[in-house]
C-alpha cells in the first residue's frame, strides 16, 4: 500500500496512530494528581513535538543520508517564519498561502547557499553553512530591520494591510489564523472522569503535514535517489569514479531538508504568529543536530523521537523546582533528603540543559546510532533470551533505517 | 588618517583575542587532528578563573571597631579583608587590586589540568571517529561546561575591574602629533594586545626553539615516523593540547576587564574563531595569528560611520563574508598547506 512495503508501513502506521492519538497518550495522569505536571497533552506543547519533528526530518534527509553536517539549517526555519508572517499581514489570515509561500522562500535560499557551500565537504561545510546562518542572523537584527522589525521580532499589528480580510476584527482585536474559517487556536475539551484532553485544531494540522512529511521521507530513503545519497556518504570518490556528479544529488538533498524546515517555520508561525531573529541563531541549529543525533541519524523513526524528547524534556524539566524536589523526597530523612535535593538540582529547572549536554554526550560516545540503536539493543538483549541460537537474525527485524 | 590609526588600533584588541583562540585551536587541529568545538568554553572558564581570584582574594571577616559608630549609634562592624590583614593594608589592597593579572598564575596550572583531562579522558577516544562525531562530542562537551559556570556563577555578566593604574585611556594622537583626543585608546586594550603579542611569540619560540617543540613539529608533519623513530608522540601531543588550552584560559583571564564574563561569551566567540581558523588555513599556526589579527581590523573598520553608510549592515557580516570568499576561492586559507582537509 502506498507504495511502501510491509515493515515501513507498519512505522508509518503506528506513527499515524501516536500523532492522532497524541492528546490522549500523552496525558496518562489525571489533571489533579500530583503527576499532572508530566502531561504534555496540550496543545503549545503538542504542536512544537511535530513542528520540531517535521524539523528534524528534513535535517535528517541532508545529515542521515549524506552525511554533510549542516550547522545553520536554523536559517531556513526563521526565513520560512518570516514569510509566513508577512503573508498574514498583507494578504490573509488563512495559513495555506502562509505555509507554501514559506516553503517556497526557504527552498529558494536554500538553493542558494545549499550551492556556495556544497562546494566544499566535511568541516568546511559546516563552517559554511555556520557563517552562512550566522550571517542571516546578524542581518535580520540590524540591517533588515524594515523587513523583520529587529530586536522585537516580526508580529502582526492591528492596522496590517491586509487585502483578504479584515485588518481587524468586530471586537477590535487582531485576527486569528484559520485554514478556510476553521480557527487554528480552537480547542475542544474532553472531560473523561478526572481526565481531561484538549484537541487543537493547529495541532492535528501540523500532525497531519508532520505525516505527509515523514511519508516522503519514507519514500525517499527508500528510492533509487536515497541511494545515491547514501552512496555519497559511504564512499564520495568511488561514486565519483563511476562517472556520476554528487553535486546535483547533496544540492537537491540540501534544498528539500531546507523546504522541511521552512515548512517547520511557517507551521511555527501559523500557530503563533510572530517571528524573531533568536530562530535563525546558531544555537538553534545546533538544537535540530542535537535532536537528530539523539533520535538516531539516518534513521527514520529517529529524528521524530529526538525532537519529541527533547521538547518534552525541556518543558517537563524545566518545571521542576526545589519544592516539587522536596515533596518527591519528602519520605527520606531530613539530613538525607537535603543531600539528594542539593544533588538532583543542578541537573532540573534551570539546569535542564546540563543534563541535556551530558546526554547528548553519553549518546555520540556511546550510541552512535541514537535512542533507536539503544531500543533496538534492549530489543535484541530480549529477543536473546527468549530464544538462543537465532538472536543474529532476530536483531535484524526489528524496524531499522 | 586618525580615523584609520583609530580603527587599527579598535581591531588589535578584538584581534587579539581571535588570534589566540585561533592559535589554540589549530594548536589541537595540527597536533591531534581534532575539532574542539570546546575550546570556546575554555576561553570563557578562563575569564571566570580571574572572577574566582578576584572571589577569593575578597574574601574577608568582620570586626567590631569600638572606635566608630554606624548611622544608628552602634558601634561599626568593619569588613577587613585576610589578604589585608596578612600582607598589611597596603600591600594587600594592591594584590586585591592586580586581581586580574594575578589570575594569569593562578589560571595556567587550572587550564592544563583541565586541558589534561578533556584529552585523556575524552578525545582521546575520538581520534578514529569522523570529524562530524568530533565536532558533537566537543559541541556537547561545551554546552555542559558553559552550564556548570552558569550553576556556580548565576547567568549575568561579572564585573572585573583592571588594576587600578591600567584603568582611563591615554592619548595616543598626541604622540603622533595628531590633535588631542583624536585618538584615545584605553590602557588595559594596549596591554591586552601586548599580552597577546607576548603569549603568541612565546608559543612561537617554544616550538621553533626547544627539542620538545621540534619533536613536536615533526610529529605534525608526520606523526607515524616519529611514533616509529621510539619517541612518544601520544604524551607530547596531550602536553599541547594542556598548553592550547592555556593559551584559551589566558586569552579569557585578560579578556575579563574588558568585556564582564558571561556564561555564555565562550560560545561568541567560537563561531567567529573557527572562521578565523579557516581564513588562515587549517592546521597553519601564523596563518591563525595573521587571520585574527586581520579579521578583528577588519571589522572594526567596516564598523566606521563612512563606510556603514555606504554599506549597511557590513559590520556584522564583514568577517562571514571573507571567510565565504576565502573558502570559495583558495579553500586551504590564507598560508594553509595544500592538501590539508581540502576537500
Amino acid at each position: 500500500m502506498l507504495g511502501l512495503n510491509k515493515k515501513d508501513l507498519s512505522l508509518l502506521l503506528v506513527v499515524t496512530f501516536l500523532a492522532l492519538c497524541a492528546p490522549f497518550i500523552l496525558n496518562p495522569f489525571p489533571t489533579d494528581s500530583s503527576l499532572a505536571q508530566f502531561n504534555a497533552g496540550y496543545p503549545d506543547l503538542m504542536q512544537r513535538f511535530v513542528i520540531f519533528g517535521i524539523f528534524a526530518i528534513g535535517f535528517n534527509i541532508l545529515f542521515g543520508l549524506t552525511g554533510y553536517l549542516s550547522f545553520g539549517h536554523a536559517a531556513f526555519l526563521g526565513v520560512g517564519s518570516y514569510s509566513a508572517v508577512w503573508m498574514f499581514k498583507l494578504l490573509s489570515m488563512n495559513v495555506l498561502p502562509a505555509i507554501v509561500l514559506s516553503v517556497i522562500v526557504a527552498g529558494l535560499f536554500s538553493v542558494v547557499i545549499g550551492y556556495v557551500s556544497l562546494r566544499r565537504s566535511g568541516i568546511y561545510f559546516s563552517i559554511l553553512t555556520l557563517a552562512f546562518a550566522q550571517m542571516s542572523f546578524n542581518l535580520a537584527y540590524s540591517v533588515l530591520t524594515p523587513i523583520t522589525n529587529g530586536e522585537t521580532g516580526l508580529q502582526l499589528t492591528l492596522d496590517d494591510p491586509r487585502i483578504l480580510g479584515v485588518s481587524r476584527t468586530e471586537s477590535g482585536g487582531i485576527p486569528v489564523t484559520n485554514l478556510f474559517g476553521l480557527d487554528m487556536r480552537d480547542t475542544y475539551e474532553m472531560v473523561v472522569g478526572p481526565w481531561s484532553f484538549q484537541f487543537n485544531n493547529g495541532y492535528y494540522l501540523c500532525a497531519i503535514l508532520m505525516l505527509i512529511s515523514f511519508y516522503l521521507a519514507i519514500r525517499i530513503f527508500r528510492s533509487p535517489f536515497g541511494m545515491m545519497l547514501r552512496a555519497i556518504k559511504s564512499n564520495n570518490t568511488r561514486m565519483t569514479y563511476t562517472g556520476l556528479n554528487a553535486r546535483p544529488y547533496t544540492l537537491a538533498a540540501f534544498v528539500i531538508s531546507g523546504m522541511y524546515a521552512g515548512l517547520a517555520g511557517g507551521l511555527l508561525a501559523s500557530m503563533d504568529p510572530l517571528a524573531g531573529a533568536e530562530r535563525m541563531q546558531w544555537t538553534a541549529s545546533g538544537e535540530v543536530v542535537l535532536m537528530t543525533i539523539l533520535g538516531g541519524a539516518g534513521t527514520l523513526i529517529g529524528p521524530v523521537l529526538g525532537a519529541g524528547f527533547i521538547k518534552y524534556f525541556e518543558n517537563i524539566f524545566s518545571k521542576i523546582n526545589e519544592s516539587v524536589l522536596h515533596t518527591w523526597f519528602g519520605f527520606m530523612p531530613d539530613g538525607l533528603e537535603d543531600l539528594v535535593i542539593t544533588l538532583v538540582y543542578p541537573f532540573v529547572g534551570k539546569g535542564w540543559h546540563l543534563t541535556l549536554g551530558i546526554m547528548f554526550m553519553l549518546v555520540v560516545i556511546f550510541l552512535p546510532g541514537g535512542l533507536v540503536e539503544g531500543g533496538q539493543r534492549i530489543a535484541g538483549l530480549f529477543r536473546r533470551k527468549k530464544s538462543g541460537d537465532d538472536a543474529n537474525k532476530s536483531t535484524q527485524s526489528t524496524p531499522a533505517e | 588618517m586618525d580615523a584609520i590609526i583609530l580603527q587599527i588600533l579598535n581591531g588589535l584588541d578584538k584581534g587579539s583575542a581571535y588570534a589566540l583562540i585561533a592559535l589554540g585551536l589549530t594548536l589541537i587541529f595540527g597536533t591531534l587532528g581534532v575539532v574542539n568545538f570546546a575550546h570556546g568554553a575554555l576561553f570563557m572558564i578562563g575569564a571566570f578563573c580571574a572572577v574566582t581570584l578576584q572571589r577569593i582574594l575578597n574574601i574577608s571577616f568582620e570586626t567590631i571597631d569600638p572606635t566608630r559608630t554606624d548611622f544608628l549609634g552602634n558601634p561599626m562592624k568593619v569588613k577587613t579583608t585576610y589578604v589585608e590583614t596578612w600582607f598589611g593594608p597596603e600591600v594587600g589592597a594592591s594584590i586585591i587590586d592586580w586581581a586580574v593579572p594575578l589570575a594569569i598564575l593562578f589560571s595556567i596550572p587550572i587550564m592544563i589540568g583541565i586541558g589534561f583531562i578533556m584529552e585523556r579522558g575524552l578525545i582521546k577516544h575520538f581520534y578514529k571517529r569522523p570529524h562530524a562525531d568530533q565536532i558533537l562530542v566537543t559541541f556537547g562537551l561545551a554546552i555542559v561546561l558553559q552550564e556548570i559556570i552558569k550553576y556556580f556563577y548565576g547567568a549575568n555578566p561579572i564585573p572585573t575591574g583592571a588594576p587600578d593604574v591600567f584603568k582611563g585611556s591615554f592619548d595616543f594622537g598626541v604622540m603622533l602629533g595628531f590633535d588631542a583626543n583624536a585618538i584615545i585608546y584605553p590602557y588595559w586594550r594596549l596591554v591586552y594586545f601586548a599580552f597577546a603579542a607576548i603569549i603568541v611569540g612565546a608559543v612561537f619560540a617554544f616550538l621553533q626553539f626547544t627539542t620538545f617543540g621540534m619533536v613536536v613539529r615533526a610529529g605534525m608533519a608526520d606523526r607515524e615516523t616519529v611514533g616509529l623513530l621510539g619517541i612518544n608522540i601520544d604524551k607530547r601531543f596531550t602536553i599541547m593540547f594542556g598548553i592550547a588550552a592555556a593559551v584559551a584560559g589566558l586569552a579569557g583571564v585578560m579578556y575579563a576587564p574588558i568585556n564582564s564574563p558571561n556564561y555564555h561569551m565562550g560560545m561568541d566567540f567560537l563561531v567567529l574563531s573557527f572562521v578565523v581558523v579557516v581564513v588562515g588555513g587549517m592546521g597553519s599556526l601564523p596563518g591563525a595569528v595573521l587571520a585574527g589579527f586581520l579579521l578583528g581590523i577588519l571589522e572594526s573598520f567596516a564598523s566606521m560611520n563612512e563606510i556603514k553608510s555606504i554599506l549597511p549592515g557590513i559590520d556584522q557580516i564583514i568577517i562571514y563574508l571573507v571567510a565565504i570568499i576565502i573558502l570559495l576561492t583558495r579553500p586551504r586559507g590564507l598560508m594553509g598547506r595544500k592538501g590539508v582537509m581540502e576537500d
